[in-house]
């Protein structure tokens, strides 16, 4: 099932299928090691439209809410 | 290949700055935060007789910058004849990007397996035999924190070589996958108490829960501490010890002397005034001493250990939501928390934000509302005598100025405000050897900067004052002061000195006369109305022309408007 980052639960994992948007945010995800294929895992959201905790390769990123929109992942079930 | 320039080029928060006091001996700023190094400092060392430059540069994703400090980072990549990349090795895969486009750059490089003591625990093991052969270039852990590695990278640094590889990012990508699955295994990693504090940092309730304990115990620790010292150690000293000395001179250079106005400064009723009589010797000391010094100390200590154990970033995420209302995102805490204990290291921090105007906004809002430790130390000593509730209320109009302006900014400067995307460090148990070096490069550096500009600052009140241009100045501006914002006009002297030191100007407010509500006034006015001289030209540095008489115009609105404000309401 392919749904938006900001979609999925705390303690969910999937694997980035797609990430929308510009060339600019491209590489910054990428060199957070954020990109297409790999595993990433939600760790919690913050109040409102805050920030979403990842982690992808045991280390942790806080990726603003409008960045994580644009990020789909592909979760099981 | 003679070795000039030596350049420590890395992602964020991977140990250059570190590695860079082991092999020169500089001392330098080392944090638990990406972005701590947002200028390049530079060293000596010594390699089989040479003497080369070690150059430590900003940390920087990749060779494409995206923010100031990554550029500064990406054309210093020039200048240099070898790079030693450093690599924390705790987190291969997102590193070996760069030391591919490293590679691809042509320069010559040497790899520091940097953070290797922390490797064993995180269940990594990593075959840097292996590692070498794959890279091609020497590759040798270290540790920043223990030393061990660091000879070894000396004696092989003239291995260091260049290669001729070109990749498509795609094909980067491609090899470190395939670099990874060769050297590297990941197995179980044991979980320490610092794991799951990092667990309740973020998860929701407990993240709230810890920052309100961290943010009202640095209140009440800076407040403890420093009220401490001044009490225990600096009230005696310069009332029972000091005091009696300056009587005595007093007595010798007589009252009309110019030394003893020089020295002593204007008796208040008869006997020596420590915040007023603004003589070198008595002001002089007596305000960054025993005023000043006990705050900045409790609050570099504090800042110290919460940047060391990483605890900065984490509230920057918990910031971000309310900092996006400022047109900011929440990473801005970090030059605002530095410009909580100088201005000027909190200008030079907003190199990490990445837009102009994002950069603009966030400088508007610290040269306005942001009071150094030195300041607000003096506000404490000064308004706390008033009451704890006028105390309070200053800081409550700052903060209420910078959430007004923020919004204000936000709406009125075109652009939306970037998103935060910020790599979260682990918890690191500061070190004493390495929280202590860092508060000692603090304090020196506050007694070698503060201690000759408030003599300046002193010595230019007095010149002024003898010249009779005090009068003048306090007859041209009496309409603002005393007609909008209901003050003396003798405030004059502390508005020219607050230009140079902001702690001094607070001081010299008590030897006015002031009524409560004037007093919370003229402590606001001095915070907001321009910041100081060091601070402004860092500012100017960073920003440019055009921005900052943009800034100064804002400022000088603000001021106006708010104190008027303040002179109804009070
Ligand atoms: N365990 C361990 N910690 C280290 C090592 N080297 C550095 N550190 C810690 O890692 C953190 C970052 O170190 P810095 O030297 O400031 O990193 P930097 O690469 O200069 O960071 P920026 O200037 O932000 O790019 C600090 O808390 C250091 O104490 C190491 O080899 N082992
Ligand atoms: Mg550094």
């Amino acid at each position: 099932m392919l749904i938006k980052l900001t979609q999925m639960r705390p303690g969910q994992a999937g694997l980035v299928a797609d990430i929308r948007g510009g060339r600019g945010i491209n590489t910054r995800l990428e060199n957070m090691g954020i990109r297409r294929g790999r595993r990433i895992l939600k760790v919690s959201s913050y109040f409102g439209l805050g920030p979403q905790m990842v982690e992808v390769d045991k280390m942790r990123v806080a990726i603003g809410f409008g960045m994580a929109e644009r990020i789909f992942v592909e979760v099981s079930g | 290949m003679t070795l000039k320039k030596i350049l420590l080029m890395g992602n964020p928060n991977v140990g250059k700055s570190a590695l860079f006091s082991r092999l020169t001996g500089a001392k330098v700023m080392i944090s638990n935060y990406p972005g701590c190094t947002v200028e390049f400092s530079q060293g000596e060392m010594k390699v089989d007789g040479e003497r080369p430059v070690v150059i430590d540069v900003p940390g920087t994703y990749s060779l494409a910058p995206t923010c100031k400090a990554e550029e500064v980072a990406v054309k210093m990549l020039g200048e240099g004849d070898v790079v030693i990349n450093v690599v924390d090795a705790t987190n291969l895969e997102r590193n070996l990007c760069l030391t591919l486009q490293l590679l691809d750059s042509g320069k010559p490089v040497i790899v520091a397996l940097n953070m290797w003591d922390d490797t064993k625990h995180r269940g990594i093991y990593i075959d840097t035999k292996k590692l070498e052969e794959l890279l091609g270039v020497p590759v040798v852990p270290t540790s920043g924190l223990s030393g061990t590695g660091v000879k070894e990278l000396i004696q092989r640094i003239h291995e260091a070589k260049a290669q001729q590889t070109r990749h498509t990012q795609d094909e980067i990508w491609e090899k470190i996958g395939k670099i990874t699955a060769n050297v590297q295994k990941l197995t179980h990693r044991h979980h320490t108490l610092l794991d799951r504090l990092e667990d309740w940092s973020v998860y929701p309730f407990s993240r709230w829960i810890i920052a309100a304990a961290v943010v009202i115990g640095s209140f009440w620790f800076i407040r403890f501490a420093g009220e401490g010292m001044i009490s225990l150690v600096f009230d005696p000293l310069f009332e029972g010890v000091w005091l009696p000395l300056m009587e005595k001179l007093s007595i010798f250079l007589g009252a009309n002397s110019v030394l003893h106005q020089i020295l002593i400064g204007t008796l208040e009723n008869g006997s020596i005034d420590f915040g007023n009589s603004l003589g070198l010797l008595t002001t002089g000391l007596y305000v960054p001493i025993a005023m000043v010094f006990p705050y900045v100390f409790s609050f570099y200590f504090l800042l110290g250990l919460l940047e060391d154990l990483g605890y900065l970033p984490r509230l920057a995420v918990l910031a971000d939501n309310f900092m996006h209302r400022l047109g900011l995102h929440g990473y801005a805490v970090i030059p605002f928390m530095l410009g909580l204990g100088c201005n000027v290291p909190g200008a030079l921090a907003l190199r990490i934000l990445e837009e102009r105007r994002e950069k603009f906004i966030a400088a508007t809002l610290m040269a306005v509302s942001v009071p150094c430790m030195a300041q607000t130390a003096v506000i404490i000593g000064l308004v706390g005598q008033r009451g704890m509730t006028y105390l309070l209320l200053v800081f409550l109009i700052l903060f209420t100025i910078m959430m007004i302006e923020g919004v204000i900014l936000n709406a009125a400067v075109k652009g939306e405000s970037p998103e935060i995307l910020l790599e979260i460090p682990p918890y690191r148990m500061p070190r004493f050897g390495t929280t202590v070096k860092k508060l000692w490069m603090r304090m020196s550096a506050f007694f070698t900067e503060a201690l000759p500009i408030v003599f300046l600052g002193i010595f230019i009140v007095n010149l002024l004052h003898s010249l009779k241009v005090l009068d003048v100045l306090g007859l041209i501006f009496r309409p603002v002061i005393t007609g909008l914002w209901g003050l003396p006009a003798e405030m004059v002297p502390a508005l020219l000195v607050g230009l140079l030191r902001k702690d001094v100007a607070v001081g010299m407010l008590g030897g006015l006369g002031l009524d409560n509500g004037q007093l919370v006034t003229g402590a606001v006015i001095l915070a907001i109305y321009f910041p100081c001289l060091a601070t402004f030209f860092v500012l100017y540095r960073e920003m440019g022309k055009a921005d900052m008489l943009k800034i100064t115009l804002i400022m000088i609105a603000t001021v106006t408007a708010v104190g008027t404000l303040l002179n109804m309401l009070f």
